[in-house]
């Protein structure tokens, strides 16, 4: 086990090499003069000048792409040219708010897929099994902007059970600790901010969570249906055992590996959704970030915002796959 | 995962929404009844601001908190850019127009309780104007000071001196005829020295002004919050407790949150929305007063362009009620000059061109080209949305329909933005093209001279129009201190450009603002920001 962590560590290193170069690639890549793109045509040729002596720009390529590799290992992102604040420093909060909407549009597709996707199999060709993969497929095809627009005019315009946008309650706003604001409103003993903070997580999550969800639902009915096959489940049954203990226990922990690589998949392309679902619910996380960025032209944010969420992708893939050693000893890296 | 990272960027490069940077204008008067006030109002808008001092950013968002924070020395008139006093009392300039000397407000405090006088004023304007000031911190530029009073080596301004705690005299190396004008930007906000000493660099998070609120708090992309200033020198006001203003950038996820209650006012409304705003009686439309242009140019510098009679031919080829009925659910009107109607010197009598292809067509054969023009000219459309212009692409494919009856074939091309607004400058590439301005103050000058001065050839004078005698106008207007003959000036330029026909003026745009019908007392600032101070909700 240790070797394999080992191995699968190492693999790591040209990858994320790799990464930097794209990233690197990205201000080298527009058209013009990027101080120019960046400050707009209203800016001086000094501030012009500042910013290219800023970014290096006047240096020699291999040498700008070096220093930068350099400033990363020391944690140094660069500074927003927008903002003038260290990336570092600025993205933060940013990085909590879009964990604590990513783990919550997990639970929920994981928690909804994995368990519909059981009864499916469970209840092969029932009604039940037709209307869950019914909503499967509608769900994977369905595009988050509209469905968030579309929830927020039902849900809070229409019925006025759930704040449409925003983490929490503007008017009585919460003590950020951790910027985790589950677990603050939790420190805080504040039961109301709690579910204040739940309410305006259920919106978005579910936005977020509905493809994954959708996704995950369908591996889970195949892969439970192939499994509910095989020999030793009929064994199991006729040992007499419920069904309940024969399809969760026996079935469930055999048909979950290509389950759990749907779902790391899955989390990986959330971060993607992200961007578009913390615009519409109006949610601080770094897809906004990057976002915001992109409509203004801040380089030095994009990239590191690109190369973060790069880093969390690879960071869930290799967590992934030391899982699947965990539940099937047998894997081993070649 | 490198294709999670190219998704990444086309999902948001496909999502670039409808935002306003700087924007711009119209007054719908509310009645202000018995004031009552208090509370909190939220306010919902498309972006987060950059930094809270006013003096290093540009950009429209980060000046509207500015706006609440600080005070200037002088300020536009509500609803308007006719200047007035502020934290300047009075003001008196010499006959050389080289010598101001204001009059300070008594007895005014910043919010860390230290006092604003004559110092206070140098202080500012020292720290703008010396580029090796140690209050200029790392990263920082006073980019509007610079565009407004000069580059360093070319200073309008030449020195700011406080004579007595109350008088402050300024000293100017060359007339400059919009200078009040300037003063009145809300970039130039008076800030407390003291808390630049203390904050340094850090006061860009933390804003420390004379104006009707006081800063609070700022959540990045989430929210800033405000509490109403106890000490306001006005009586009476700012008439909110509170003032909270969330940047929540989607329109439709905006106009939702208004219509949830979540925020009392929202900006930036799309045309679209308007029907369901106008059929919603908890709601109210607000139309900020329009102070843009959007223009179609021709680069006068190659053919057929180069000849004004072909030029004012195509103005006669384009419907512009059309396209406002079309493409900005009318909520914009067509333009006839480069300047819109909200701003002093625009010049009513000048007519314009109608509608009328068989007039065009005429006109066309009159200027030698009696069955249309042989070659197919390159027309480019603005690829992003703008406040003034939507849809550059659409609007381009109308005007394309157009000038086809009439034998002038184009075609539409449009470039990424930062390559489009490239050759534009370069003017190699495009025959016709479509843009925009939002004007920065209240002063015509800031139209006419950056997009039809000769001196712009190069800059944003994309149609390198090139006339001596418009650049006499301005260049005269620019030294020129009274502001009535300046008008005459500006009045006599738009004859010109009209009868030279650079552009087809298209339209100038009205930005919507949205909110609850019990908001009362908010009058819009056609520069695209305002202070909430006589804002109330009506209980």
């Amino acid at each position: 086990m240790g070797s394999y962590i080992f191995k699968r560590l190492i693999v790591l290193i040209p990858v994320l090499l790799g990464m930097t170069i794209i990233v690197f690639s990205i201000i080298h890549a527009i058209p013009g003069d990027p101080a120019d793109t960046i400050l707009g045509e209203k800016a001086t040729e000094q501030s012009k000048q500042a910013l290219r002596e800023q970014l290096g720009l006047d240096r020699p390529w291999l040498e700008q792409y070096f220093a930068y590799l350099g400033d990363l290992l020391t944690g140094d992102l660069g500074s927003s040219i927008r903002t003038k604040e260290p990336i570092s420093q600025e993205i933060g909060p940013y990085l909590a708010a879009t964990m604590e909407l990513t783990v919550a549009s997990m639970l929920f597709a994981i928690v909804i897929g994995v368990n519909a996707g059981i009864i499916s199999a469970w209840r092969h060709n029932s009604w039940f099994d037709y209307i869950c993969m019914i909503i499967a497929l509608v769900g994977v095809s369905m595009p988050i902007f509209w469905l968030g627009l579309m929830e927020q005019w039902i849900f809070a315009n229409k019925l006025h059970w759930l704040p449409s946008i925003g983490r929490v309650n503007v008017r009585e706003p919460l003590e950020t600790v951790t910027g985790f604001y589950v677990i603050d409103a939790i420190i805080s003993g504040q039961t109301a901010q709690l579910w204040t903070v739940i309410k305006h997580l259920i919106l978005p999550s579910v936005a977020l969570g509905t493809i994954p969800m959708a996704v995950i639902a369908r591996m889970t009915r195949s892969s439970m249906l192939e499994v509910m096959q095989s020999d030793y489940i009929r064994t199991a049954k006729a040992k007499g055992l419920s069904q309940f203990y024969v399809v969760y226990r026996h079935g469930l922990k055999n048909a979950f590996i290509p389950v759990l690589t749907v779902i790391g998949l899955q989390t990986g392309a959330l971060l993607g959704g992200a961007v578009l679902t913390e615009t519409i619910f109006a949610w601080p996380g770094v897809g906004r970030y990057i976002y915001e960025a992109i409509s203004n032209r801040d380089y030095p944010v994009i990239q590191s915002g690109i190369l973060i969420i790069a880093i969390i992708f690879v960071v869930i893939n290799l967590l992934v796959d030391l899982l699947y050693a965990l539940f099937d000893p047998r894997i081993q890296y070649k | 995962m490198f294709t999670l990272m190219l998704t990444s960027v086309l999902l948001l490069a496909g999502c670039t929404g409808n935002k306003s940077a700087t924007t711009a204008p119209e007054a719908n008067g509310t009645e202000e009844t018995a004031a009552t006030g208090g509370g909190t109002l939220i306010v919902g808008r498309g972006g987060d601001s950059a930094a809270l001092d006013p003096a290093i950013v540009t950009d429209g968002e980060s000046l509207k908190i500015a706006q609440q924070v600080f005070d200037t020395l002088l300020d536009y008139k509500e609803g308007t850019t006719e200047v007035m006093p502020s934290l300047a009392e009075s003001w008196t300039i010499s006959d050389d127009a080289l010598t101001y000397t204001f009059k300070l407000r008594e007895g005014v405090k910043f919010h860390d309780g230290t006092d604003f006088n004559a110092d206070a004023v140098v202080f500012n304007f020292n720290r703008w104007g010396d580029t090796k000031s140690k209050y200029k911190f790392e990263g920082d530029s006073f980019d509007y000071y610079d565009s407004m009073f000069g580059p360093e080596e070319d200073r309008v301004i030449a020195s700011v001196t406080a004579t007595d705690p109350t008088t402050v005299v300024f000293k100017l190396n060359k007339p400059q005829a919009p200078f009040l004008q300037n003063l009145a930007m809300t970039c130039f906000g008076i800030a407390s020295p003291k808390a630049i000493e203390d904050e340094k660099a850090n006061f860009k998070s933390n804003p420390v002004g004379t104006g009707p609120f006081v800063f609070k708090e700022w959540k990045r992309s989430d929210s800033i919050t405000l509490d109403k200033n106890p000490n306001y020198w006005q009586e009476g006001l700012p008439k909110m407790d509170q003032v909270i203003i969330r940047s929540i950038p989607d329109n439709t996820a905006r106009y939702n949150a208004l219509q949830n209650g979540e925020i009392d006012m929202m900006e930036d409304l799309s045309p679209d929305d308007l029907a369901t705003l106008e059929a919603n009686p908890a709601l109210q439309k607000i139309n900020r007063p329009p102070f843009n242009v959007a223009y179609l140019g021709f680069n006068t510098t190659k053919k057929p362009f180069d000849d004004p009679k072909v030029r004012v031919a195509l103005n006669y080829a384009v419907d512009k009620k059309g396209l406002i009925d079309a493409f900005f659910a009318g909520q914009a009107e067509p333009a006839v000059n480069p300047i819109p109607p909200t701003l002093w010197g625009y010049n009513k009598s000048v007519e314009d061109y109608p509608y009328d292809l068989a007039k065009a067509k005429q006109l066309l054969a009159d200027a030698g080209y009696p069955n249309g023009l042989d070659q197919e000219l390159t027309f480019y459309a603005m690829p992003v949305p703008r406040p003034y212009m939507p849809d550059g692409r659409k609007v381009a494919e109308v005007i394309q329909a157009s000038f086809e009856q009439i034998g002038v074939k184009v075609k539409i091309e449009s470039p990424e933005w930062a390559t489009y607004l490239e050759d534009l400058k370069n003017g190699t590439k495009d025959d016709l093209f479509i843009i925009g301005w939002t004007g920065d103050n209240g002063d015509p000058d800031n139209f006419f001279y950056p997009l039809l001065d000769k001196d712009s050839i190069g800059g944003n004078n994309y149609s390198q129009y090139d006339s001596e005698e418009f650049h006499d106008l301005i260049v005269k207007a620019q030294q020129e201190t009274d502001q009535a003959e300046r008008s005459k000036l500006y009045e006599q330029a738009q004859v010109i450009v009209k009868k030279d026909a650079p552009w087809v003026p298209l339209v100038h745009s009205t930005p919507l603002l949205a909110a609850k019908a019990e908001l009362k007392g908010y009058v819009p600032s056609p520069t695209g920001s305002e202070a909430y101070t006589n804002v109330y909700i009506e209980q």
